[in-house]
């Protein structure tokens, strides 16, 4: 995205030790800003499909804060901290995914002779994506798992609740974040605490910048 | 007591893994660290009451039960959080209150579940519940007679009406002065909350296409509460109720009701999954199996009550078929599983050009319950529709569930979450035998069955829903919402699979939530509800279950337990 920021120099991060934030919040954030980039769920085979997915699903292109979707995903996956249910065509959740980054694989491959998803080009991936999503992929590989089920009932569950879970992702939208035990004394929506991102109106980015500066 | 080869006892204080329930006393939720006395029963011995389930159902019998002096053990599968010190404010993290064990979805219109509609806690879905307290039409409990859809309750609506009033005096609802719709009732014993951008606007919708709204009755507090079960503050507006309040200003059954049940003797059961109810030669209850600390145990009971709502419930009901009840226990009628209903959650969402912040206070501070009293329709049932107030996750789903974004379309979408409005209906479904609850061949972690659920919408469903989607546009329409998209087939909570009735043929238990195979054997739940109606349970289970405690006070007194 090469949106300027609505909410300029707004960090939620800053209100950490704030009123805003319990014990429980500050240790759950911690141990998400800390998940190890690197395979525990997923094979070495795995990783690298599942990266590339998780790429195009909520792309970061460019951004030096990048979050890593790849790795949340592998923490998910591997404390199985999902909805728990599973449709009757479907496997759960890890079972699910394992059937359907090979068989994201093995539909790259026989499209691009023999390249595998993780060296598609942006474009490549995207059109595979949306025929996914269209129920137009076929064939024996989907025949354990259906691509359009799998599509919207995994991929677009699992992985941009990710980045919206993501501190980076609470910046951008202006969302106040956790709030506990301090909420919010001013309800109205053009009403502002002291500690809500101050969106900017065009011309005045600075003004925002600056109170954003004091989320405190 | 049965250990694993770890040692449960050696392990974190996370209330997931650990009961904390034992040794004489339970967690004090208003006080950090603190602890209350609780009493405990032997396994030997046969309890009043074993009551299966601490939610709405479970947790206001449980102490209303003890209040009577009745031996009470209620049995809890989740954990007993403390509020204040185990919640995160965080939508990821509170996952932890769902029931996500393993379940089988199948029919043309598999029920999501999840937050929505099931709840894993003492204090069941209360605790992550959006708190909307509100009262059934009265016409419902004769819905069959007097609107022609459905099935009468065995009680009547000036019953349930004495009930309500209690429960919402018991519980503290917040409410208007005056309420719209129906007949009166008393007020509401706190003043309503102040109106968020997100209710004002359901506001100023309303009347612009000629309908009643109010605000929402809540249980959540509007002013300080002192009471016998513990003191809590008024709500702070954080804005996330459905992932547990961490001030206790939320009125659940963890924070109401537990205190209670406890202060008057009961024990209760964390982590304690019951498995099977026993049967006995003379056909009555004997106790449940439940697994606790690694293992199974066998707790004695003179009555056995199901509280575990319309999935467990029926489950447990089906897990527990013997040889002389082969199709599972109070299924003489063969309705356990069956008539299961939820309700739709249909919405229209659109961007304001003003700034809205859903994110601050209560998420359904207003509504409308003008569709539910107005049979001008050409469909059964009736809906409300509510204010929204969802937080980026749950938002973001809405975006990839109704519009299937993803990618940078998906990310700019996003951006415009602080101008975004919404109404949301709860809406009536009409009961149908084929959507049921069975069991699957799926083994969850306990090594029980799991519960397959099978669900197809009507077509009066789908009448009801389309009605709902133009009305829901029109008033944000009216106001200046644009962009403005339908969420279609979103659904909310459950009811019916153990249907209550004058009938032992038609029902499974009758009006006092007694199972009529069984003469010890109950069900106090959602589970009980004939028909759903257009508004959320949870005022209704409650009232349900306060009946429920009176009428074995009644039956008690004469013999007939």
């Amino acid at each position: 995205m090469t949106e300027p920021s609505r909410y300029p120099g707004y960090d939620v991060l800053a209100k950490r030790d704030t009123p805003s934030w319990n014990a429980k919040t500050r240790e759950i954030i911690a141990q998400r800003l800390a998940v190890p980039d690197a395979p525990r769920f997923f094979s070495t085979e795995e990783w690298p499909i599942a990266d590339a997915l998780c790429r195009r699903i909520l792309p970061q292109t460019d951004e030096a804060d990048a979050v890593c979707l790849v790795a949340q995903l592998d923490a998910k996956l591997l404390a199985d901290h999902g909805d728990g249910f599973r449709k009757e065509s479907m496997p759960y959740m890890g079972e699910a995914w394992r059937r359907g980054l090979a068989a994201i694989n093995e539909e790259a491959k026989s499209r691009h002779s023999d390249r595998g998803f993780a060296v598609l080009t942006d474009q490549e991936r995207d059109t595979l994506l949306l025929s996914m999503q269209r129920g137009e992929v076929k064939g024996n590989r989907w025949a354990r798992l259906d691509a359009k089920t799998f599509f919207e009932r995994r991929i677009l569950v699992d992985v941009p609740a990710l980045y919206y879970a993501h501190p980076k992702a609470w910046n951008e939208i202006g969302f106040g974040g956790p709030a506990s035990p301090r909420g919010y004394l001013r309800l109205d929506g053009n009403r502002l605490d002291p500690w809500e991102a101050v969106e900017a109106e065009s011309g005045d980015e600075h003004h925002a910048e600056r109170d954003n500066g004091h989320v405190v | 007591m049965n250990t694993t080869p770890n040692g449960i006892m050696g392990m974190s204080s996370d209330p997931r893994q650990q009961p904390r329930a034992t040794a004489g006393r339970a967690p004090d939720i208003f006080r950090k660290g603190g602890w209350v006395p609780m009493r405990e029963y032997r396994e030997s011995e046969a309890v009043d009451f074993v009551i299966v389930g601490t939610g709405a159902g479970g947790g206001t019998l449980g102490a209303l039960l003890a209040e009577q002096g009745f031996s009470v053990i209620a049995f809890e599968a989740g954990g007993y959080f403390r509020p204040m010190e185990d919640f995160a404010s965080d939508e990821t993290a509170q996952n932890q209150l769902y029931w996500t064990d393993k379940r089988v979805l199948d029919g043309p219109n598999p029920i999501k579940m999840g937050g929505n509609n099931s709840g894993k806690a003492v204090g069941g879905s209360t605790v992550h519940y959006a708190m909307v307290a509100l009262r059934f039409r009265p016409e419902w409990f004769k819905s069959r007679t007097t609107l022609g859809y459905g099935a009468d309750w065995p009680i009547s609506w000036e019953e349930m009406w004495h009930y309500y009033a209690i429960a919402e005096r018991q519980i503290s609802i917040s409410g208007p002065l005056t309420y719209p719709w129906g007949p009166k009732r008393p007020r509401y014993p706190y003043r309503a909350h102040e109106l968020n951008t997100a209710g004002k606007l359901l506001a100023k919708g309303c009347e612009a296409i000629g309908i009643d709204w109010t605000e929402t009755p809540l249980a959540t507090l509007s002013a300080p509460h002192a009471g016998p079960e513990g003191n809590s503050p008024p709500c702070a507006y954080r804005g996330f109720c459905r992932f547990g309040c961490t001030t206790n200003a939320k009125r659940s059954a963890l924070t109401v009701w537990i205190p209670r049940a406890l202060a008057a003797g009961a024990e209760v059961r964390d982590l304690a999954m019951v498995g099977r109810i026993e049967m006995g030669p003379d056909g009555r209850a004997t106790g449940v199996q439940y697994h606790r600390n690694g293992g199974w145990h066998f707790q004695r009971a003179k009555n056995v009550v199901v509280a575990g709502y319309a999935v467990e419930t029926p489950r447990l009901l089906l897990n527990s078929a013997n040889d002389r009840y082969p199709d599972g226990l109070a299924n003489g009628s063969g309705l356990v599983g069956k008539n299961l209903m939820t309700q739709t959650n249909a919405a229209v969402w659109g961007r304001m050009d003003e700034p809205v912040r859903w994110y601050k206070g209560p998420p359904s501070l207003a509504i409308t319950e003008h569709w539910n009293y107005d049979d001008n329709k050409d469909f059964y049932g009736g809906y409300c529709w509510m204010g929204q107030g969802p937080l980026p996750i749950e938002w973001m789903s809405v975006l990839t569930g109704a519009r299937g974004l993803w990618g940078d379309e998906l990310r700019s979408a996003m951006l415009d979450y602080n101008h975004m409005i919404g109404v949301k209906m709860v809406g009536e479904m009409l009961p149908n035998e084929a959507n049921r609850v069975t069991l699957a061949d799926d083994i969850d972690q306990y090594g029980l069955r799991v519960a397959r659920i099978t669900y197809a919408w009507g077509e009066n469903d789908k009448a009801l829903v389309q009605h709902s989607l133009e009305q829901m546009g029109a008033s944000i329409q009216a106001i200046g919402a644009k962009d403005m998209f339908r969420q279609e087939d979103d659904t909310c909570h459950l009811g019916g699979t153990a249907r209550m009735g004058n009938d032992p043929n038609t029902s499974v238990v009758d009006a006092d939530c007694r199972s009529w195979d069984i003469p010890n054997l109950w069900v106090c739940d959602g589970s009980v509800f004939p028909t759903v109606g257009g508004v959320n349970p949870s005022l209704t289970i409650q009232a349900i279950a306060i009946r429920t405690a009176h009428q074995i006070s009644k039956l008690a007194a004469a013999g007939e337990l």
